[in-house]
């Protein structure tokens, strides 16, 4: 538009040179380039203030979940029109656009899991209504869906610690048995119990909520986050010599040799989780009890006679 | 101009017309905004599903898909290309701007017209009269602004702020604050800049100004010659410029064609003349 402008006023100015000399065009020029700067100046000076906000409010609060196959947010927030077909088409309504005033990129869909988690759809409705790509039109099976991961991430409260049976969690994870497994850990508290310890797994977990919305604490003490803010990540030089010798079906640095015991006659040692191994005990091949206390019982028994 | 000091603003048309018929267009355009937000309101409240999503991309009966080309614009900017329903979208929307007037959407479709046109009412009946600080075409180095911030911050940056979409969602989805965004327009209008919001500085009018240069739809003076110099239509229209060449143009061979990429085809000027100058006519009819 300033091309425009632009020649409109070399236009004026040229006519008037030809009227009534130079002051005319002079003035006008002037003017024009003031005007041309002033209006330059006011939209660099909204488009910095308009720019550092947007940047600011990529930032999105953990609490918010995006729809399956969102693109990370810093990628979604240039994707994403704010149309709001994704939270039409959802049968069950648990979508919603960011009004002006909430803390999230205004317009821009999401849920909370721990009010209404995502049924996970097979067909996916919300993520094929999408008209540019910021729902992925490429995620063809919900399971691999990452909205989020659960993280289980008050061990403290969850009451499973505490030695009580609820696995809740466990019971309503849509990908049961692969994103969230019951572990057994030992009891240290009462000494002779088990804790049945909810673990989740990042491989399955599609970050869906319905184990936040559905944890019986008052506030929730599993939770779905954002994956950045949920996973570590290894150094890419770290290598784990079980897993490589796995790989490579033998290990790759010089085998250990193997340890000595000065065990007792028929007494093994096994490595892999076994432990001490006894000889297989050979019934009756002694007369004598191996408890001291048998001969002792033994000769009551005859003097009570 | 003395006739308009003695008579007020439209009387004229009123008295010769009738009040009707004095106002045709500006009914139909009211029913034509207030019937689209109609039809996207009924799913929500009524849970009959006509049309659903928004202005910035919808699908009317699971069928048609509509894209705002100026929101996909800005997606492109910051590097993303709309999917097939998208893209037909916004190939069904260009065309039908492209040949009916881009600004056609301002005056018939957008919202925030409403209040824009609630503002200047209000301002002509307190007598308010102050001209904007801004130029008229500001709002194309905003439309600049606005395609230039997605390729640098790589998100559409324009969306956050603009008050057509802001209003829009905000009746469909949930207003939240977005009301007073509203009100800021209208007190914006009244008190500080006259015509200031769509006439000056919306960069989504700007972008559909462009659009709609050569369009086949619109205004003309074809009865130029019957002009009472009463002034009217300068004062009701919301982008007085665009009159002047086609009805004062006679002697300097300009055609009564009303050729301006910021007329709105609003028909405000058809109304309010008595003397019926102005109509609805196409490009190539004169």
């Amino acid at each position: 538009m300033s091309d425009k402008q632009g020649r409109g006023a070399s236009v004026e100015s040229g006519t008037g040179t030809a009227m009534s000399g130079t002051t005319k065009a002079t003035l006008s020029r002037r003017r024009f380039l003031g005007d041309t700067l002033k209006t330059a100046c006011g939209a660099g000076l909204l488009g910095l203030g308009m720019g550092t906000y947007s940047r600011q409010v990529e930032s999105t609060p953990a609490w918010v979940i995006r729809p399956p196959g969102a693109l990370p947010e810093n990628e979604f927030s240039g994707a994403c029109i704010r149309c709001g077909l994704c939270v039409r088409d959802c049968p069950y309504d648990m979508l919603r656009l960011a009004e002006l005033g909430e803390p999230v990129a205004f317009g821009t869909p999401y849920f909370i899991a721990r009010d209404k988690p995502c049924e996970m759809c097979e067909d996916i409705p919300c993520a094929a209504a999408c008209p540019t790509n910021a729902l992925s039109h490429e995620l063809d099976v919900i399971e691999d869906a990452r909205m989020g991961l659960a993280v289980l991430i008050d061990q403290e409260e969850c009451i499973a610690f505490q030695g009580l049976r609820c696995e809740v969690c466990f019971n309503v994870c849509p990908v049961q048995g692969e994103a969230i497994s019951i572990e057994m850990h030992h009891n240290r508290r009462s000494g002779k119990h088990a804790l049945f310890i909810p673990v989740v797994h990042s491989d399955a977990c599609t970050g869906c909520g319905k184990c936040e919305k559905a944890c019986i604490l008052e506030e929730a003490a599993i939770k779905v986050l954002p994956m950045e803010l949920a996973k570590g990540l290894v150094g890419e030089h770290y290598r784990f010599g079980w897993k490589q010798k796995k790989v490579a079906g033998q290990s790759l640095v010089t085998p250990d040799v193997e340890h000595q015991y000065n065990l007792p006659e028929g007494v093994t040692y096994d490595f892999n989780e076994g432990g001490l191994k006894l000889p297989p005990k050979k019934a009756d091949s002694s007369p004598f009890s191996s408890n001291p206390l048998d001969s002792l019982k033994k000769l009551q028994n005859q003097e009570s006679k | 101009m003395a006739a308009q000091e003695k008579t007020a603003l439209g009387q004229q048309a009123n008295e010769k017309k009738g009040w009707l018929r004095a106002h045709k267009w500006l009914i139909l355009r009211r029913i034509s905004q207030l019937s689209i937000l109609a039809l996207f309101l009924a799913g929500p409240l009524f849970g009959v599903w006509i049309v659903t999503g928004n202005m910035a991309s919808s699908l009317t009966l699971d069928i048609l898909p509509l894209s705002d080309p100026y929101v996909m614009l800005q997606a492109l900017m910051s590097g993303n290309l709309p999917v097939m329903e998208g893209l037909i979208g916004v190939v069904i929307v260009l065309a039908f701007y492209l040949l009916i007037g881009g600004r056609v959407y301002c005056s018939w479709m957008c919202p925030v017209n409403i209040v824009t046109d609630a503002a200047a009412w209000t301002r002509r009946k307190l007598g308010l009269k102050v001209s904007s600080p801004f130029s008229r075409n500001t709002r194309y180095w905003l439309l600049g602004l606005t395609l230039i911030l997605p390729p640098i911050t790589g998100a559409i940056v324009w969306e956050l702020f603009n008050p057509v979409s802001l209003m829009f969602r905000g009746i469909i989805f949930g207003m939240g604050w977005a009301w007073m965004v509203i009100i800021a327009i209208f007190m914006f209008d009244v008190f500080i800049s006259q015509r200031g919001w769509c006439g000056h500085l919306c960069p989504v009018g700007a972008f559909y100004s462009l659009l709609g240069t050569k369009s086949l739809l619109r205004v003309s003076a074809s009865r130029r010659d019957q002009c009472d110099d009463c002034n009217d239509c300068f004062v009701i229209c919301p982008e007085p410029k665009v009159i002047r060449p086609a009805l004062k143009g006679a002697d300097k061979g300009i055609g009564p064609l009303i050729d301006e990429m910021n007329c709105t085809n609003c028909g405000r000027c058809i109304d309010i003349c008595d003397e019926d100058v102005f109509s609805f006519s196409s490009r190539f009819k004169s």
